[in-house]
């Protein structure tokens, strides 16, 4: 088994462990915030539910940026493929922006959904208007997203 | 406990935020022709609960116990609002003082849900063991209960736990990590001055009774304070005119009412930014007091409607809301 390899599926579990672990911290903090509205105010679980599933959309983009660099390498096939190491080291760095952003843009979005969720909770109607200011933090972990998937898919292994 | 371990009870303020009452409710309850249909207006607000009776104390009571109790569900540390407490428990001492000082047994004189219980204090200090007073308030115990036995002056025993109150809250305020309880702190201790000195000045006492009834604090000077209050009361607002407290001097030179308004209004004007902050333990904090504030408020309106005050002069008296 080669080294690249190795570096390879850092990058996948990179990937997956950084953007999971913003996503996990984002997720958590907004369910806490959508357990006092509804604790107070049941009406509003739908709501406060949407809210507290933004940040949760980094994990999925680290699992997908992990999915496609597994098939990428070959490893989904069954066998270990030969990777060099700059090639391995290469998969490893076009997984980063995924992994880095989704950790920071998940806590982020978390701490925004909260405020969000205490607009809902004063002002139930405003619901359209409290969802695009997480929704905004999302834009990042696409735009690390995209580059991760441009990088990982063009690398020639 | 971090800022963001008080996510889930902010969120919870800010719903129950909604059922606070608001300038129009204000309104609605000074426009009531009796105090029984202000009652009224109030229970069909949620005010009170099935088995509460239809009466002002009852009422007020119960919603007091509520805002407790929903702070107490939150399973946030409770300690973060000792500064708010402290008064309860002073009295509560002050209280057991004088029970133990005089004969026979008096019910209803204590505040409930405070730690420890006056029934507590009281058998403390008729055991005269103050060291299982809390530290705060062992040494202003043995002062005022030995001036109380020695001198039989209810109004200087009064003084020393007063000023002990204060100072208690002043360290509790330095020591807190919430800025909004800092600036509680301070306030509380400045405005507590202003109204030592008002009152000293118009019952003409001495400034050595003034300095010992007095709270040192970083936004006046008690010294000068203290020497304006010899004076007059315009030598008490230009003297303040110069500090934080100028808007206090115009409603001190109004009436005394203007000035309890005002002094209340300021508490409010300094927590209602943090109708805007999702977490830490502020908002928790300013719920509280916007709570006092309305029950207060409604307490004043109750009891002039009691005495057929006009509309007017309610309006005079009754408080900024939080909402």
């Amino acid at each position: 088994m080669s080294l690249g390899v190795v570096f390879a599926l850092l990058g996948a579990a990179l990937a997956v462990i950084l953007a999971g672990m913003g996503s996990a911290y984002g997720v958590g903090v907004a369910g806490q915030a959508a357990s006092g509205v509804v604790a107070e105010d049941p009406s509003q679980f739908a709501k406060v539910l949407i809210l507290q599933l933004l940040p949760g959309t980094q994990g999925i983009y680290g699992l997908l940026v992990a999915f496609i660099t597994l098939s990428q390498i070959g490893l989904l096939g069954g066998s270990i493929p030969a990777i060099d190491i700059p090639t391995g080291l290469m998969i490893l760095a076009a997984c980063l922006p995924i992994g880095i952003v989704g950790l920071v843009s998940g806590r982020h979005q978390g701490k925004t959904a909260v405020a969000a969720i205490g607009i809902v909770a004063k002002k139930p109607d405003q619901f359209g208007k409290a969802m695009l200011f997480p929704a905004m933090v999302e834009t990042y972990a696409i735009l690390a997203l995209l580059i991760s998937i441009l990088a990982v898919t063009n690398i020639p292994v | 406990m971090s800022d963001i371990d008080f996510t889930f009870a902010v969120a919870r303020i800010r719903s129950l935020e909604n059922s606070l009452l608001n300038a129009t409710a204000i309104e609605q309850l000074i426009a009531c022709p009796t105090e029984e249909n202000c009652l009224q207006l109030l229970a069909e607000k949620g005010w009170g609960d099935s088995d509460t009776p239809l009466e002002a104390d009852a009422m007020l009571n119960r919603e007091t116990e509520k805002t407790w109790n929903t702070m107490r569900e939150m399973g946030i540390d409770m300690s973060v609002f000792d500064v708010l407490s402290y008064p309860n428990e002073f009295h509560n001492l002050k209280a057991a003082i004088r029970e133990t000082c005089r004969k026979g047994k008096h019910p209803g004189i204590y505040y409930e849900d405070c730690e420890p219980s006056g029934e507590e204090i009281e058998k403390i200090i008729a055991e005269k063991d103050f060291s299982k007073l809390p530290e705060y308030m062992a040494a202003a115990a043995q002062e005022a209960y030995e001036t109380l036995m020695h001198t039989r002056d209810g109004q200087l025993c009064d003084v020393i736990i007063d000023k002990a109150t204060l100072e208690a809250i002043y360290a509790a305020g330095k020591k807190a990590k919430a800025g909004i309880l800092k600036s509680y702190a301070e306030d509380t201790v400045a405005v507590a001055d202003i109204k030592i000195a008002v009152r000293s000045q118009k019952t003409a006492k001495s400034l050595e009774f003034m300095k010992k009834a007095m709270v040192e604090c970083d936004s006046l000077n008690i010294d000068l304070l203290a020497r304006a209050a010899l004076n007059s009361v315009d030598a008490i607002c230009e003297y303040l005119s110069g500090t934080a407290y100028a808007g206090g001097a115009e409603a001190l030179a109004e009436s005394p009412s203007a000035f309890e308004r005002w002094c209340d209004n300021k508490i409010i004007q300094t927590i209602k930014p943090q109708k805007y902050n999702p977490f830490s333990v502020e908002p928790l904090v300013a719920y509280v007091l916007a709570r006092e504030n309305e029950i207060k408020t409604v307490r004043i309106i109750l009891s002039a409607k009691a005495n057929n005050l006009p509309e007017d002069s309610i309006r005079e008296r009754v408080r900024e809301m939080y909402v």
